[in-house]
């Protein structure tokens, strides 16, 4: 691993809980991961899974008293996030750690123009004259690639095409320069051309500014085009973690093998497409012992009862899964 | 813009029209003649109720009254049967008396609502929101009359100010002042009674608005941007929710003729709903139709000001 | 107060996660509105006033009630509340049952603890009698407008109607011969007119008799949206007001104009939820199996679209009861001596001063009675409504 003064964001055992109508659930049930500077770390995981809880918790957006940060720390430059009163924090969002949403139409005020919008992100951290910040939002624009820039600041949300909002959205979010840009599903509402283009141009951007990015997602496919180390979420756990060669390569942990055997990419033609039985299970009602157990073609007697610790392959590659690993390290046979 | 404005228009035209044909059969065809008025007055023998007939043309067939109403009315020429004066000039009179009643309670309506509800939104679930909550639901289900005498009783032991009719009678000084704040004294009552149901319902759909609105993803992003609450609240939040508020704001117009009947009768206020109460008991069929036609007038122009009004507030809805 | 930027209860994103569902949804229906405490509140008053309101029914009414509300006491006039009567004055059929004047006596010594329970029967009546009217007509029109909204209205039609209407007319005066041949003829001329495909197909398409009778004279939809149009531009209190007036006093004449002058949100409401469902791909799956038109209609879109009509429905019958109260205050209610609430303290106002249990005891009644339905109604709104919902 990187020596310990290059990591930017260091999450330790986070754990998350949410109150519903069955009771209080843990979204995030002990989450640990590390960004360091200029990487490109992806959370890959199905819906539901506490991927997208765990980026909020970064800047501190989880809605409360629904949930609540129960336990963890999320250490950003030697600052732990966890419990930072309000004013500093305000001073890391858009600043330090910059984010980026979804649904690009519903994450833009729609009755604000957008030049407005991107010009409010500078003013609240920098204090600049009115023209530099103009010009700063005309070179954001262009940066991300938007034709005729100087128009399309007098434009409303609704004015603009899925992929401009987007564009749109990464210009704000990295208008003041931040370290840590964090991009929950930024394409998934997006056509897949489009998505192309937008993961192209984080790409292009990371490499320019040298902003490490985290990059949340439910496809597989899209990460292995940028993320140089990927973490596997299931059930509010990480259940597997390695650089992305070794994820594609040899993957440790039957959730992600099944993950990746269901890529049609990986299909020969006339076979039929695997898939993973049975579905993710409600969060206030996790299966004892391992939370993938039920779904699992590996699962033994004793997953079933002990909750499964990570297990080291070396080189920065963990699993959750003791059956494969004891499997590799010499006892039983690979089934 | 124009071509909606001119469309809206002529649909306008057209419901008035029809408007005013209901209005005048439901008048017309219901039981009760004008003439039982007075029915054990003796002065009404059966000439002066021929005469009267002819003169307001009862006699004629109910198209041909229509037409002669509704050119009067466009003229400004009919006249009230009760009295023979001509029935745009009370009207006038009597919406004079109103208007202080309803400018006054339109301005504490709209300028208590708002604060009470954003305040209640933002802060949701503490002291504030719960009283207010609390409040809201007593005076929306609290009987007009009955809170009036409460507000009377209260009002006239602890502070002893009169509070019925619009002036105390034969209060006659050379100063000005007494007289304006005698004025004042007899307005407060009833149109504090006239705001305090608008006050609570309007600020419970502010509340709701506000929350509606705070739970966006836009809200999130403001957010996210590292942007101050008042900001977050106050700039991106009350934008959005203010919107269909805006579009409200043109239905205060249909305001202008109405009246409560009931506070005006507790209050003895000589203003417009008194004057279509009475109006109704005496069947005197012009002012009701008068008033019905103006009250549509207003509601269709309060509906078209609308209309525009979220033209104009919204960038998302362009013509 | 913290500085902290408050974050609403949840982001709308959320909602659109998956989640499996642990109980069904009668069941999150029914836990939500057993924890909102208002709600229960609520309803549990309005069962206790039901109660009250058939009670008081069968202990007021008859030739020898048990809690007579109109006997009249000259002797015992303006007693206050849980006074004992005066028995040397009383026959004995003239004291009150228990002995004890509850709620006191009115101007004439009438027991108004019996007047309330006669009163409590009309109120109720009202505001259900004329909330069901106004639902009634309401779903109907908006049905009709939301479902059938593109079609058009035909000149036949128009024409179907007026015939109709006259036949109506005739047989109102009770020209029964002469308006039998305008019913019959309206009935064909609306059969022949078209208008409706018998495929159940989207177009306005359909045969007609002879194109004159086809023209097309504007959308169903139109028509309906115009009639609420029209129906708004009457102050509703001065409408009731008129026709009650004019028509002679009697409690059903009121719950009907209630009814007849308050359809047109119920309409809006089932219009609006009728438009989006339509489009949606149940219904759109439905019709691809061949349900027919009106089952859908029934089984599958009103059932969504009701949730907001009951939610209007409730806050009606508590706005309908407060008309009720209004009117019998201005003198138009239920004749006397038939006691209702409203004129309860609308007999007692004379006497504020000297008698203010004559006031308070209907006026306060009314209250916990209407608030109880505003309560309930806002506890139905917040089930149905999740974006809205104070509790997870």
């Amino acid at each position: 691993m990187s020596p310990a003064n290059d990591i930017l964001l260091s999450v330790k055992d986070l754990a998350v809980s949410f109150r519903s109508g069955d009771g209080v659930a843990r979204a995030v049930d002990g989450v640990s991961f590390e960004i360091c500077k200029g990487e490109t770390v992806c959370i890959v995981g199905e819906s539901g899974c506490g991927k997208t809880v765990s980026a909020l918790s970064i800047l501190g957006l989880i809605p409360s008293p629904l949930g609540e940060i129960v336990a963890g720390e999320i250490l950003f430059q030697g600052l732990n996030l966890v419990g930072l009163d309000e004013e500093r924090l305000r001073a890391i969002r858009g600043k330090k750690i910059a984010m980026v949403f979804q649904e690009p139409i519903t994450s833009l005020n729609p009755v604000f123009t957008i030049g407005d919008q991107i010009a409010e992100a500078i003013e609240i951290h920098e204090s600049l004259p009115r023209d530099k910040v103009h010009q700063r939002c005309l070179s954001l624009l262009k940066d991300v690639g938007i034709a005729s820039p100087e128009e399309r600041l007098q434009d409303y949300p609704h004015q603009l095409s899925g992929g401009q909002r987007q564009r749109v959205m990464i210009a704000m979010a990295l208008s003041c320069m931040p370290e840590l840009l964090i991009a929950d599903e930024p394409t998934t509402a997006l056509d897949v051309t489009v998505q192309s283009q937008i993961l192209q141009l984080l790409a292009t951007l990371q490499k320019r500014h040298g902003t490490s990015i985290l990059y949340i997602t439910h496809d597989l496919a899209v990460v292995s085009h940028i993320a140089t180390r990927i973490y596997v979420m299931y059930a509010g756990l990480i259940v597997e973690q390695a650089t992305t060669d070794r994820i594609f390569k040899s993957s440790k942990h039957p959730y992600t093998q099944g993950l990746l055997a269901s890529l049609p990419s990986r299909l020969k033609k006339g076979q039929q497409l695997p898939s993973i039985p049975g579905t993710v299970p409600d969060p206030a009602h996790r299966p004892e012992g391992c939370p993938f157990h039920p779904r699992c073609g590996f699962a033994i007697a004793s997953c079933r009862v002990e909750f499964p610790e990570m297990c080291d392959y070396g080189d920065g590659h963990l699993s959750r899964c003791p059956v494969l690993f004891e499997s590799v390290s010499g006892k039983g046979d690979l089934p | 813009m124009l071509t909606f404005i001119g469309r809206s228009l002529i649909q306008k035209m057209v419901t008035l029209f029809f408007v005013s044909i209901v209005s005048f059969l439901i008048i017309h065809l219901a039981p009760g003649k004008p003439s039982q008025v007075n029915p054990l007055n003796p002065k009404f023998t059966p000439e002066i109720l021929e005469r009267f007939q002819k003169e307001f043309h009862l006699d004629k067939p109910l198209y041909v009254q229509y037409a002669l109403f509704y050119k009067g009315l466009l003229t400004g020429k009919i006249v009230s049967w009760k009295d023979n004066r001509p029935v745009l000039r009370k009207i006038w009179n009597r919406f004079l008396n109103s208007l202080p009643l309803f400018i006054v309670g339109t301005l504490l309506t709209w300028t208590l609502s708002f604060p009470l509800g954003i305040r209640s939104a933002i802060y949701r679930g503490g002291i504030f929101d719960r009283t207010i909550t609390f409040f809201s639901y007593l005076l929306i289900s609290i009987p007009g009359f009955f809170f009036a005498y409460i507000l009377i009783i209260f009002v006239v032991t602890r502070f002893h100010v009169p509070v019925i009719g619009m002036q105390t009678f034969g209060l006659v000084t050379t100063s000005w002042t007494p007289m304006a704040m005698d004025r004042v004294w007899h307005l407060l009552l009833p149109s504090v009674l006239g705001a305090t149901g608008g006050i609570a319902i309007l600020s419970r759909y502010v509340r709701t608005q506000m929350m509606e609105v705070e739970g966006q993803d836009y809200v999130r992003t403001a957010v996210a941007k590292g942007l101050p609450p008042d900001q977050v609240h106050y700039k991106h939040a009350l934008r959005n929710a203010l919107l269909p508020f805006a579009t409200m704001f043109g239905l205060i117009l249909p305001g202008l003729i109405g009246g409560s009947v009931i506070i005006e009768s507790i209050f003895s206020w000589p203003g417009m709903g008194r004057m279509a109460y009475e109006a109704i008991l005496a069947r005197d069929y012009p002012i009701i139709l008068t008033v019905n036609f103006i009250s549509a007038v207003l509601v269709l122009a309060g509906t078209l000001l609308s209309d525009l009004l979220y033209l104009l507030v919204d960038p998302r809805i362009r013509l | 107060m913290t500085d902290r930027t408050r974050t609403p209860l949840r982001w709308n994103q959320h909602l659109d996660a998956p989640s499996s569902p642990g109980k069904s949804r009668l069941q999150e229906s029914w836990d939500l509105f057993v924890s909102n405490r208002l709600a229960i509140a609520g309803f549990v008053i309005f069962l206790v006033f039901l109660c009250v309101a058939v009670l008081g029914v069968f202990l007021t009414s008859g030739t020898r009630p048990v809690c007579d509300p109109s006997l009249v006491r000259l002797e015992e006039k303006l007693r206050p509340p849980l006074s004992r009567p005066n028995l040397k004055v009383l026959r004995p059929e003239e004291v009150p049952a228990l002995k004890v004047y509850l709620f006191g006596t009115d101007e004439l010594g009438r027991d108004i603890f019996s007047r309330m329970l006669q009163g409590a029967w009309v109120s109720l009546t009202v505001g259900f009698v004329a909330v069901g009217i106004s639902v009634l007509i309401g779903i109907f029109m908006g049905g009709m407008a939301g479902y059938f909204g593109q079609k058009h209205v035909r000149s036949g039609h128009v024409l179907a109607v007026l015939l109709i209407g006259t036949g109506f007319a005739l047989l109102s005066i009770g020209r029964w011969l002469a308006s039998l041949p305008f019913l019959i003829a309206g009935g064909i001329m609306f059969l022949f007119s078209g208008g409706y495909s018998r495929t159940g197909s989207r177009n306005s398409g359909g045969t007609s008799l002879h194109p004159v009778l086809h023209f097309p004279v504007m959308t169903v939809d139109t028509l309906i949206m115009r009639t609420v149009d029209i129906m708004l531009c009457f102050p509703s209190f001065f409408l009731i007001l008129t026709v009650v007036a004019i028509l002679p006093a009697s409690m059903y004449n009121i719950m009907i104009v209630i009814g007849l002058t308050s359809w047109m949100g119920a309409a809006r409401f089932v219009r609006a939820e009728f438009l989006s469902l339509r489009e949606q791909d149940f219904v759109t799956a439905a019709r691809a199996l061949g349900v027919g038109k009106f089952r859908i209609i029934f089984r599958h879109m009103m059932p969504n679209a009701l949730g907001p009509v009951l939610v209007s429905a409730t806050i009606g019958i508590a706005s309908a009861i407060l008309t009720e109260a209004g009117l019998s205050f201005l003198g138009f209610g239920v004749p006397p001596p038939h006691a209702t609430w409203g004129n309860i303290l609308s007999d007692g106002k004379n006497f504020i001063f000297d008698a203010p249990w004559l006031t308070f005891i209907p006026g306060i009644a009314i209250l916990i009675v209407v608030l109880s339905f505003n309560l309930f109604g806002e506890g139905l709104r917040d089930i149905l409504n999740p974006k809205l919902r104070e509790r997870p």
